[in-house]
């Protein structure tokens, strides 16, 4: 082919663009689409409950994905600290996933139950109060703000129709369930289910 | 995978690399040297010249391409089709863990029968111990193990769950969960409070009112000495702190003192054992006794 063709024609260029460009993602992405590997949950896994999937729009609203990842790589140097590496279908549920790319701070993806919700409640407040090496911001205003059970309400329904099966039951009872909690708590309750609900973790 | 999806993914990749080699073969025609224009002309007489690739570069072009055939034959890649190689992740982290495995676990048995003070004063145990503690424990604890407020220094002589070999070990093992229950409503009126602070305050001789305290010590003996003992020694089976000495997990200040009595305080030491298995631990163990300077009861 002459590339006077294409320079010229800039219609038949863009499609030719298109293509070469979705090639990567028509081979590594959509085949994902129909694994079950990827749209299962792994055993265990269960869908967030109201006053986690608070915490966890929380952890997306203040950017904790820019210094945390949520992806342990199968490798020594990170099963021993972090414990059992990430599986795909322990993500089924995360809309969108928080793997992250950035650790400045260490991977959260199975931080549930290492610390006490004390202590995660005065880090998240300052970290300095327990960590003095730590440089990362605090939190503080988490602990004056409130849920708001209605919208809760509204983004397990919305989850529902995208095929989490949340029970009607689950969803009746959110309002109560959040009602009155504060971000802080939230945050701290999505932080302490973070990678427990797999059977090996270590 | 289905076949269907092995075939799409090998079909789209052998054609995607076919086209590039194609592409660039046929627009790298020409040899250098030999002076050709695009034919575009500019301003009269601006042209355009249509030099070819330098060949080093188109080279290193060619070498990607043999370099990812070799890479889709060798490994995981085309479809369902394993690789020559057959390395698979799962097979290179489990190589990893039992290499690491085979390489420690003479390090550990040494200590598998070893008393507790004997690892303490084992300097190799204590190096190994102290990154063990650097990952598991300096969070809470401090890197130093001076800890934080709500979270107990572990180098002094003052120990809220115990500091015998045997409670280090349960405390590890299977963590502690301390509360203390808020005591507003029991006490019944901010004075009584007053009285109470006052009267802690007092048991370790930090200033308070010595009026006050004497109120406090009649309601400290019906709210507080079921846990803290009637002389506010405190009961390391409880987790209740020792009132009379200098160490204070969540400070003597009055306000810090009167916000434990009004509100309570439940914290968590999570416990290790899942994390660290009891090898590990019995190291841990020793070196949070070697961090108090204790080398065993």
């Amino acid at each position: 082919m002459k590339h006077d063709i294409v320079e010229r024609k800039i219609g038949l260029m863009g499609v030719l663009v298109i293509l070469v460009i979705s090639i990567g993602g028509l081979v590594e992405i959509v085949p994902l689409f129909f694994s079950s590997q990827v749209r299962d949950p792994a055993p265990g896994i269960e869908p967030y409950s109201a006053i986690e999937l608070v915490g966890r729009d929380i952890y997306i609203r203040e950017g904790c994905y820019g210094c945390h990842s949520q992806m342990i790589r199968p490798f020594r140097s990170e099963t021993e600290r972090y414990g059992h590496y990430s599986l795909a279908g322990e993500s089924v549920y995360d809309r969108p996933f928080q793997f992250g790319s950035k650790r400045t701070g260490p991977d959260l993806a199975r931080v549930g139950g290492r610390y006490a919700d004390e202590w995660h409640r005065v880090h998240l407040m300052n970290p300095r109060d327990v960590v003095p090496e730590s440089n990362m911001p605090g939190y503080p205003w988490l602990a004056d703000r409130e849920v708001n059970p209605r919208a809760t309400v509204e983004r397990m329904q919305a989850l529902r129709a995208l095929g989490h099966p949340y029970t009607d039951e689950q969803i009746s009872t959110a309002e109560k369930d959040v009602s009155g909690k504060t971000e802080m708590q939230a945050l701290i309750a999505y932080l302490q289910g973070l990678g427990t609900n797999l059977q090996a973790r270590r | 995978m289905s076949s269907f999806w092995s075939w799409y993914i090998i079909v789209l990749t052998v054609v995607s690399i076919i086209a590039s080699v194609w592409l660039m073969s046929s627009n790298s025609k020409g040899s250098p040297g030999e002076i050709d224009t695009t034919g575009h002309k500019w301003d009269e007489d601006l042209e355009e010249y249509n030099n070819p690739l330098p060949r080093w570069w188109l080279y290193l072009f060619y070498i990607t391409v043999v370099f990812s055939v070799a890479y889709l034959v060798l490994y995981p890649g085309l479809g369902s089709f394993a690789g020559t190689s057959n390395w698979t992740q799962v097979e290179q982290y489990n190589a990893q863990m039992s290499q690491a495995e085979a390489k420690y676990a003479d390090f550990y048995a040494r200590f598998r029968d070893m008393e507790i003070p004997a690892i303490a004063a084992d300097e190799a145990a204590m190096r190994a111990a102290g990154n063990i503690f650097g990952n598991n424990c300096a969070q809470c604890h401090g890197s130093d193990g001076r800890g934080a407020v709500g979270f107990p220094n572990l180098t002094d002589d003052s120990w809220q769950w115990g500091g015998s070999e045997d409670a280090i070990l349960t405390t590890l093992r299977n963590g502690r969960n301390g509360i203390m229950p808020a005591q507003a409503a029991v006490l019944g009126s901010d004075e009584a409070v007053e009285e109470v602070v006052a009267y802690v305050r007092s048991l370790s001789g930090l200033e308070a009112s010595a009026d006050k305290a004497q109120a406090g010590q009649q309601r400290f003996a019906t709210a507080c000495a079921a846990c803290h003992g009637p002389d506010g020694k405190g009961n390391p089976m409880l987790g209740a702190p020792n009132l009379t000495d200098d160490t204070w997990i969540y400070g003597s200040s009055p306000a810090d003192i009167r916000y434990a009595i009004v509100n309570g305080r439940a914290n968590q030491m999570p416990a290790q054992l899942d994390y660290l298995g009891e090898d590990r631990l019995r190291l841990m163990a020793a070196y949070v006794m070697s961090l108090s300077g204790k080398t065993g009861d």
